[in-house]
């Protein structure tokens, strides 16, 4: 199907079926009872777990294909901000060729800074993106400030003088980001009993998108040039022996990942139609290296694992707070209750920093490979007791089988 | 003239701090070839040392004082300090004022030990890990530092000043022979750059003349000849990193009256560091101290009226610049050794 082996097509099968019911998943529990915070199935979010999941699959096609670690992505996300932004302000509020344009800006941009990146690796490839990244983030802040609206942040006005479609509504409001007239913040509630779900057009358009992006990275995951730059990160040393000049397809890799980064640039702004230089700041670089990380790197489902995982434990744990901690510990005696919530209480809240910094650490220290590797961990152990009580020795599946890779 | 005398001034103190952190990280590296990530966290302690001690001498307990009374004509509560109560009034106050500099002694013990656990405890097992995971994991290691940091003491800066005696500005024109009021420099930022210059020397001079620095130098250049000849490289290397993040951490505490220690300032310094060393040369000592002066200068020459007049926001970006073109030129860096990390 499509060009894809049965288990990729399975992927993606699953993949698609995760997304279009994730207004139902991520919502399982009814909106009155005590357990409502933990409901991720609200709009905002699940379309932030969609467009930074393009993110991370863009980031992986670098980092986990040719084993670059860069540490500036985050610019190519500001500048496909600002692009659908302005094509926001000076085209149309039709959500298409904003992207189109931060897809096109980030891409050319990606050409520029890995041209010169690329001609160093390891970590010097990483400081030199680093430094372009903050770079791009000190003049976003200062110089670029016509273009960048400094540090509001550029959003749009009721003067901008749009070519085609619509100026300010009858009343004097904004207009919204829209497809062809559905309009991003459209939404439908469907009420079911206790449960609410809510359908958002920019949710399922930010998804189809994603889907596409993950496409293809199954394509280039697939294909020789994607066996190339597996080759690059085993041994490029060998790769330049062979006579074969590796920078193209490195840069060729870094301009994707570029662009897969704009993508969710435009998307982002295509969402809620503003953009400020605090997204290319380099801790917003570090977040897409734990989404990747922590997912698994070089596996195609991993990033967006990470991505949706980090994007729930951002919203969710930081908004426990004392008191609904002491709503859950109510059944024990007082002393232990206080105790309990006063080991917790560091951990929530404002704190979630730093249990998301716990969590990488344990990754990076015990699962290199992220959940994905956690996961085939877990499925390994079943599959030995299984065939353990089956009383055969059946050693070759155990290694061979590997669902994401 | 004096424009840029004044400005290789103001250069010193922030080079100063970047030629300190950019010291650790080259002593951490060419010892134990770990990126260290957390290194800025380490910088971030060190300050928040001073913040701990100070808070310490400072706490107090409440007397009445019946000689004077309040506005409702009631006996005043006050405040006393307990070293003020132990000490006497001249010399508890004395110890009041001077808390950042008593830190020191204070930071140094504290610091090594931070860094000895780290090392032993989570570095060690990343030694034959790629680059990447130690990067990894020491930036996971700089979250949890500072997200600790900021439970116990705030999200927001807490001032801790500098001794009264080094507090104000003197006119550094007028030593050097120059009009009145055309250099004026703050007495700290003096007392920084000095700190800066003592603390690098003895480094250098613990590494050169003592035994112990002897051969942590020959491990540098050759770990396996020196065990081959019987010596535990692998304890002295712990204990240079010890001392690598003391050196970060003092670096950290002298910079508390300069700007009060928040719980992010450590990867604000971090990330310039890091340019730093590699524009100095991964893994040459004198690269590090010379390019964090050079940058810190730089860095000071570009904020100057007609330099942003001419290039605007130039000064934003400098660092970064000189640093993609010495990286792009020099791939060694200013003063790198051969063979260190040129992949």
């Amino acid at each position: 199907m499509l060009g894809l082996g049965k288990k990729d097509a399975v992927l993606l099968g699953i993949v698609a079926a995760l997304t279009i019911l994730a207004p139902f998943i991520f919502n399982p529990f009814p909106v009155n009872s005590a357990m409502a915070q933990f409901n991720a199935g609200y709009p905002d979010l699940l379309q932030r777990f969609v467009i930074f999941g393009i993110f991370a699959i863009g980031y992986n096609l670098l980092f986990g294909l040719t084993g670059y670690l860069s540490f500036g992505h985050a610019a190519f996300l500001g500048v496909g901000s600002y692009a659908a932004v302005w094509m926001f302000k000076l085209l149309s509020m039709n959500v298409l060729p904003a992207i189109v344009l931060s897809v096109i800006a980030a891409g050319l941009f990606a050409v520029i800074i890995g041209y010169i990146s690329l001609r160093r690796s390891g970590i010097y490839f990483a400081i030199l993106t680093l430094a372009f990244a903050q770079m791009t983030y000190a003049l976003a802040y200062s110089v670029l400030t016509p273009i960048t609206g400094g540090e509001t942040g550029l959003q749009l006005a009721l003067n901008d003088p749009r070519i085609l479609g619509a100026g300010p509504s009858p009343d004097g409001n904004l207009p919204v980001p829209s497809l062809f007239g559905l309009e991003m913040s459209d939404s439908v509630q469907l009420s079911m009993g206790d449960w609410l779900f809510t359908f958002s057009a920019g949710y399922y358009f930010s998804a189809l998108v994603m889907l596409v992006a993950f496409y293809m990275a199954i394509r280039i995951f697939r294909s020789p040039f994607g066996m190339m730059l597996r080759a690059i990160k085993s041994n490029q040393q060998r790769m330049n022996y062979t006579g074969l000049n590796a920078r193209p397809y490195t840069l060729m890799a870094f301009v994707i990942s570029g662009m897969y980064a704009g993508l969710a640039g435009g998307l982002m702004a295509s969402m809620d139609p503003l953009a400020g230089a605090e997204r290319m700041y380099w801790t917003a670089s570090g977040e897409v290296v734990l989404m990747t990380i922590l997912g698994g790197v070089g596996t195609l489902i991993g990033p967006v694992l990470g991505a949706g995982l980090i994007k729930y434990m951002e919203n969710i744990i930081s908004k426990i707070n004392a008191d609904i901690l002491h709503g859950w510990f109510a059944f024990m005696p007082d002393g232990l209750e206080d105790f309990i919530v006063a080991i917790i209480y560091p951990f929530i809240g404002k704190g979630w920093h730093l249990t998301l910094g716990i969590i990488f650490m344990a990754v990076v220290i015990f699962l290199p490979g992220g959940l994905v590797e956690g996961g085939q961990r877990i499925a390994r152990l079943f599959r030995r007791r299984k065939t353990n009580a089956g009383g055969t020795d059946d050693t070759g599946s155990s290694s061979s089988n590997d669902p994401a890779e | 003239m004096d424009a840029i005398i004044l400005q290789i001034l103001n250069g010193l103190d922030k080079g100063s701090a970047y030629a300190l952190i950019a010291l650790g990280l080259t002593l951490i590296f060419g010892t134990l070839g770990v990126v260290n990530f957390a290194h800025g966290a380490l910088f971030m302690i060190g300050a928040f040392c001073a913040v701990t001690l100070s808070r310490l001498l400072n706490s107090s307990y409440t007397v009445i004082d019946e000689t004077k009374t309040d506005f409702l004509g009631n006996p005043l509560k006050v405040d006393m300090p307990y070293v003020i109560d132990w000490f006497g009034p001249e010399f508890g106050a004395g110890l009041i004022d001077w808390a950042v500099p008593l830190s020191i002694l204070f930071a140094i013990p504290i610091m090594i030990l931070i860094g000895v656990i780290m090392e032993r405890g989570l570095i060690k097992h990343f030694y034959a890990r790629p680059h990447a995971d130690q990067i990894l994991v020491t930036f996971g290691l700089a979250i949890v530092l500072q997200e600790i940091i900021k439970y116990y003491y705030g999200a927001n800066p807490i001032p801790t000043p500098a001794p009264e005696a080094f507090k104000g500005s003197f006119d550094f024109g007028q030593l050097i022979g120059l009009e009145v009021n055309q250099i004026i420099y703050p007495y700290w930022r003096l007392v920084y750059f000095a700190f800066a210059a003592v603390v690098i020397g003895s480094v250098f001079a613990f590494l050169q003349f003592t035994t112990f620095g002897m051969v942590v130098r020959a491990g540098m250049a050759d770990r396996e000849t020196v065990q081959l000849l019987g010596i535990n490289i692998d304890r002295r290397f712990t204990i240079m990193f010890g001392i690598a993040a003391a050196v970060a951490g003092l670096a950290g505490v002298m910079y508390a009256p300069i700007t009060s220690p928040n719980y992010h300032m450590g990867m604000d310094f971090l990330v310039l560091s890091f340019v730093v060393v590699v524009v100095g040369g991964m893994g040459s000592l004198p690269g590090a101290v010379l390019a964090g002066f050079l940058l810190g200068i730089l860095e000071s020459f570009a904020s100057m009226g007609a330099v942003i007049d001419l290039l605007p926001g130039i000064n934003q970006i400098i660092i970064y610049l000189v640093a993609i073109v010495i990286l792009l030129t020099r791939p060694r860096g200013l003063m790198g050794r051969k063979g260190v990390m040129e992949e």
